[in-house]
């Protein structure tokens, strides 16, 4: 087979896109996790004290939600063009927009979590001279984490889909290539670019499955009771709380 | 502050809301494709969610296929589409891909809302000697109803914005006011567009709670499976 064929007959599957732009896709995957990352970081770092203070103080509860679920409604090339006038064509746009966007799962599903704490273990934590903060890291966000990690995994996978989106402002990591395969018809660039991005936000559906495995090994599944037989896997499970 | 008396402007000039290219042309894409898309999912995902709920089969399906949803772009599904050998037919691609993302809210809300039906009130109904399909219209589906209703109304939200993202391959719909105005490099104009369909997303969503608010007995007692719209 000749290789530099499928270029020029603009096929859909193309190894010798993959090689000749190795350099373009990497670059544009990174700023795809770039984008990810700190927009989820950011989000994250931002709905924990919007929870904690929509617990804290009752009145507060109802407009917080209502202001996430109303940023939530607004689509995203919406959002982004909004935020334009704001920070200019800059990452800022995109990763501000993923923010508000990640907000509502996240905020939800922390005070779904927190909700969901035994009161028999706050009291336990009292009762041993806990104060509050210690309370609140010590006891109650690690059992609040199953809830929290599974908004976590929901709010990733989305904002890995909708960087793409930023494309509009030249800030969509993968989603550049796709825009630009668009406009010159290349469909091997939109193609590979597309699966990568669907790549992306599985590896990352996996890692923070792992990390959750990882920080509560008291919610695994029991599998040493019976080596012989392995457990099915966990799709009987409770499923996530809040979506 | 200029940016907000230019954007009022914009949106104060009679000219930019008639013609081919303007508002109301725009929103009447908008909203058409936002219907017809809307009833097309419905009718293909309801029925077999419907009938899947009342099985008690395909769980995993019903979970999943939200799952996928969520992490599949929008924005490359309507651009792999429109390269793809159906993007030399008008407007199919978007009509296929506004399909595509509101079946999965649809599905998932209509399946777990007929799981979560009281399994004494379907014993109970069946004791009564009601056929499957009796038990399905007259005790599953009405309790069902407030779920089912939830996945139509975030369906409709995606299929909105959904159809804005369809602007980028050069679809129709008020996505176009916001393209143009970043080709013109107008801000004033992306502001505006923007507003529009930001106006557009809510007055569906709220018409949609009030439609669930009057049509619904039991209000209160419902746990939302949301999706975040494209």
């Amino acid at each position: 087979m000749a290789d530099g064929n499928c270029l020029i007959a603009n096929d859909w599957i193309c190894g010798e896109y993959v090689r000749t732009r190795g350099q373009e896709l990497t670059d544009a995957t990174l700023q795809h996790i770039g984008i990810t990352l700190a927009s989820v970081a950011i989000g994250l770092l931002v709905a924990l004290p919007l929870a904690l203070l929509a617990r804290r103080w009752r009145p507060v509860a109802g407009p917080v939600l209502g202001a996430t679920t109303i940023l939530y409604t607004v689509p995203s090339l919406a959002m982004f063009s909004l935020l334009v006038p704001v920070f200019g064509l800059s990452a800022a746009v995109v990763v501000t927009g993923l923010v508000l966007y990640s907000l509502t799962i996240l905020v939800r599903n922390i005070l779904a979590g927190l909700a969901s704490v035994p009161q028999d273990a706050r009291e336990a934590a009292r009762g041993m001279g806990y104060g509050p903060v210690r309370l609140l890291f010590a006891v109650e966000l690690p059992l609040a984490l199953p809830a929290l990690m599974a908004g976590l995994r929901i709010a990733t996978v989305s904002t890995v889909s909708l960087t793409t989106v930023g494309a509009i402002i030249g800030y969509g990591g993968l989603g550049n290539l796709i825009y630009e395969g668009m406009r010159s018809y290349f469909k091997s660039q939109v193609l590979t670019a597309s699966v990568l991005c669907v790549v992306l936000a599985v590896v990352a559906d996996l890692a923070l499955l792992l990390v959750q495995r990882l920080l509560t090994p008291w919610a695994r599944p029991k599998r040493r009771t019976k080596p012989g037989k392995p457990v099915a896997g966990g799709a009987g499970r409770p499923e996530k709380a809040v979506a | 502050m200029g940016v907000l008396e230019r954007t009022w402007d914009w949106l104060a000039t009679a000219a930019h809301w008639s013609g081919t290219d303007g508002v109301w042309h725009r929103l009447g894409e908008h909203l058409f494709l936002t219907v017809v898309c809307l009833l097309i999912s419905c009718a293909v995902a309801l029925p077999v969610a419907v009938v899947l709920g009342h099985l008690g089969k395909g769980g995993a399906l019903a979970v999943n296929i939200a799952n996928v949803g969520r992490a599949v772009p929008t924005f490359a599904v309507l651009v792999l589409l429109l390269l793809s050998p159906l993007g030399t037919h008008g407007s199919w691609p978007t009509v296929i891909a506004l399909v595509l993302f509101a079946i999965p809210p649809l599905l998932t809300n209509a399946y777990v809302g007929m799981r979560e039906v009281d399994r004494d009130m379907v014993e109970a109904a069946r004791g009564m000697g009601m056929t499957g399909a009796q038990v399905i219209a007259r005790v599953e589906l009405p309790l069902a109803f407030p779920l089912i209703v939830t996945g139509v109304r975030t369906a409709a939200v995606q299929v909105v914005a959904t159809t804005t993202l369809a602007a980028l391959p050069g679809g129709g719909g008020l996505g176009r006011i916001i393209t143009a105005g970043f080709r013109l490099t107008d801000t004033a104009q992306v502001v505006a567009g923007a507003l529009l369909v930001a106006a557009l997303a809510l007055l569906v969503e709220g018409a949609f709670v009030l439609l669930q608010r009057f049509l619904d007995p039991m209000r209160g007692h419902v746990t939302a499976v949301q999706d975040r719209p494209a």
